[in-house]
């Protein structure tokens, strides 16, 4: 069938795929980046930081992305095949946390990460286990899990591409995202 | 009105968008292309002579028969060269040349224009030793079957001279990377006729053959989330059977094809559960606070081998289809995940980890005995050829994704690779897999 295809055509067949069936080719957006403010680099902290006021927007600035507020930074790190939480993330789960508190309204997803060193499929449990830890700082703090769920990407969306260690602390992550974001 | 196969489209847009070819010229780019790397042990020296009119056939078969064999490691291919009339006929068959030349098999054949357009395919397998015919069979074929016809003859020499079945006319499925779209790909198990099912921008993962060959399991991302989609291959129709919150991964088909397992985290961090191939409710496997993820059905269907870190590291342990008791079988090292079982049952593929290198290993059920395989450094996703001869793998290292191929003793290797893009997590599809074409 393949063959007798390729005999009809290039042009035909070209002209055919302007109306692409929805069910084989997914259409997704790209994403916009999670953390567009800070980190890039090697992994921060936000501890020096300001405390930023917790809710909504102020005048038009939105304390969630605008770059002075610690609430802009989205993204725990982490070291290589553990999922314990180092001490330096504690005043931004924090402030994630407080954030919920005061806009219950809001849900947020934690979205674990694992670098390539391991196995593909395991990794998506690493990602999820990071995830889930970050979870449950930021439930021990008050705030309900049904507002959080956790997912894993596995190694599939590494922030550095290179195969150094310091790709891979980029990749060993969890980002924090807000629902509608 | 006539459909068209909706894999067809994808390859000729990436080839409008990505290199302003034709779709014949990306398709031969998208091709894996295959390097036998290291090749030991027995193997059955074969001579090939060139089939009859083969010169003006469309396709030649004698190369294809002797590229298959090779890359079995099974067979050595002996050189024809010198061996003057070359026989076509078995009274031109002069056994002497062949014993002379240490070959203890020799295939002759012809392909014969018909006057209706078609190709009447003939071969003959002699034991020289013996000065007998093992095996002839004749097929009348068009000229776009010629190529499959190589495979089925290299199926019946390969039967008939090893003692079990070939996997030259299966399929593989593995996900292909190019730039920032993810593609499904089915294609001849030799790489030969790459055909792209699915293609997204978001991850797609895990693709697993469905027993019956005629539907792929896997997990894609295109929510933002993993979900597990089963899609039939004929009809290019797709099912959303997992999508529960949290993570929804690590598809295996049970043997019979109704079930499938898989790793979900609505509950709490991975647990293993059973669901209905066609959606619906999941059924809890396992209750740990561990991660418990990566399981595949055993051989008869009454048992999960799984991955948990219960102990510390991940291991493999292996518990009823109902729950209950569960037996730690991987005992060696800290690092030993994505369990796939042997078609015969009797052994567990997996990837171990030792000193940071990934390699593939075999676990024998019923001895305990592991046999490590590669040597990495970041060898993955191992995915046993229908017979279990061979056991195909993903070679991440460097970054870019190849495809290795290992006997299961460990002794013959090849690589697959791709001027398209990075090749990810193998599917070798069960025998009769062809529902694609």
């Amino acid at each position: 069938m393949k063959k007798a295809l390729i005999g009809i055509g290039m042009m035909v067949l070209l002209a055919a795929c302007a109306s692409k069936d929805p069910a084989t080719t997914v259409k997704v957006e790209d994403r916009a980046p999670v953390s567009s403010t800070g980190t890039t680099g090697a992994p921060t902290t936000g501890t020096t930081q300001t405390t930023p006021p917790l809710t909504g927007t102020q005048g038009n600035v939105n304390v969630l992305t605008n770059p002075n507020s610690i609430l802009s930074k989205r993204v725990v790190y982490f070291d290589f095949d553990t999922d314990a939480v180092k001490p330096e993330f504690a005043s931004l789960i924090q402030a994630h946390a407080s954030y919920l508190a005061q806009n219950r309204n809001r849900k947020v997803r934690l979205e674990g990460h694992a670098d390539e060193r391991g196995s593909r499929e395991y990794n998506m449990a690493l990602g999820q286990r990071r995830a889930n830890a970050v979870g449950k700082a930021t439930t021990a703090l008050g705030v309900g899990n049904e507002r959080i769920e956790t997912i894993s990407f596995g190694e599939d969306k590494p922030k550095g591409n290179g195969h150094d260690e310091a790709s891979w602390a980029q990749n060993r992550r969890v980002e924090i995202v807000y629902d509608g974001e | 009105m006539f459909r068209r196969p909706r894999f067809f489209c994808d390859i000729a847009n990436v080839a409008l968008a990505g290199f302003g070819l034709l779709f014949v010229a990306a398709s031969v780019q998208a091709q894996l292309t295959i390097n036998v790397e290291t090749s030991s042990g027995r193997t059955v020296p074969i001579a090939i002579a060139p089939f009859a009119l083969e010169a003006n056939a469309p396709q030649n078969i004698t190369p294809l028969i002797a590229d298959n064999l090779a890359r079995s490691g099974m067979f050595r291919i002996v050189n024809t060269a010198g061996i003057s009339n070359l026989p076509t006929e078995p009274s031109q068959v002069n056994f002497v040349d062949w014993s002379g030349r240490n070959t203890e098999a020799l295939v002759i054949g012809g392909i014969k224009p018909l006057p209706d357009g078609r190709f009447e395919v003939n071969f003959r397998l002699f034991d020289v030793a013996k000065q007998n015919q093992l095996a002839t069979t004749s097929y009348t074929v068009s000229a776009s079957q010629l190529r499959a016809t190589a495979h089925k003859i290299s199926d019946e020499i390969y039967e008939k001279l090893i003692g079990e079945k070939g996997v030259f006319s299966t399929q593989i499925a593995y996900v292909l990377k190019r730039g920032a779209r993810y593609e499904l790909q089915v294609a001849d198990a030799d790489g030969f006729n790459p055909q792209a099912v699915l293609s997204s921008l978001e991850p797609i993962r895990s693709p697993k053959w469905s027993p019956d060959g005629k539907k792929l399991a896997y997990v894609s991302f295109e929510s933002r989330k993993s979900t597990v989609i089963v899609q039939d291959l004929l009809t290019g129709q797709r099912r959303t059977v997992a999508s529960f919150r949290g993570d929804n991964y690590a598809p295996n088909w049970s043997p019979d094809g109704n079930k499938l397992v898989v790793a979900l985290s609505k509950d709490a961090v991975s647990q293993i559960y059973i669901i209905p191939a066609s959606g619906g409710a999941a059924t809890r496997v396992t209750e740990s606070n561990a991660i418990d993820t990566n399981a595949t059905f055993n051989g008869d269907g009454s048992q999960i081998i799984f991955v948990s870190d219960r102990s510390g590291g991940p291991q493999l342990y292996i518990v009823a289809v109902a729950g209950g008791a569960v037996k730690r079988l991987t005992f060696d090292g800290n690092y030993n995940v994505n369990p796939r079982m042997s078609p015969d049952g009797k052994f567990v593929a997996f990837v171990s980890r030792e000193a940071s290198r990934l390699r593939i290993a075999t676990l024998e059920l019923a001895n305990s005995q592991v046999n490590i395989l590669t040597d990495g450094p970041l060898d993955d996703s191992p995915s046993f050829s229908p017979n279990g001869r061979t056991i195909l793998y993903e070679d991440k290292s460097a970054g870019r994704g190849k495809l290795g191929a290992v006997s299961v003793d460990g002794r013959f290797k090849l690589k697959l690779s791709s001027q398209a893009g990075d090749v990810r997590e193998p599917s070798w599809g069960p025998f009769g897999s062809s529902g694609v074409r």
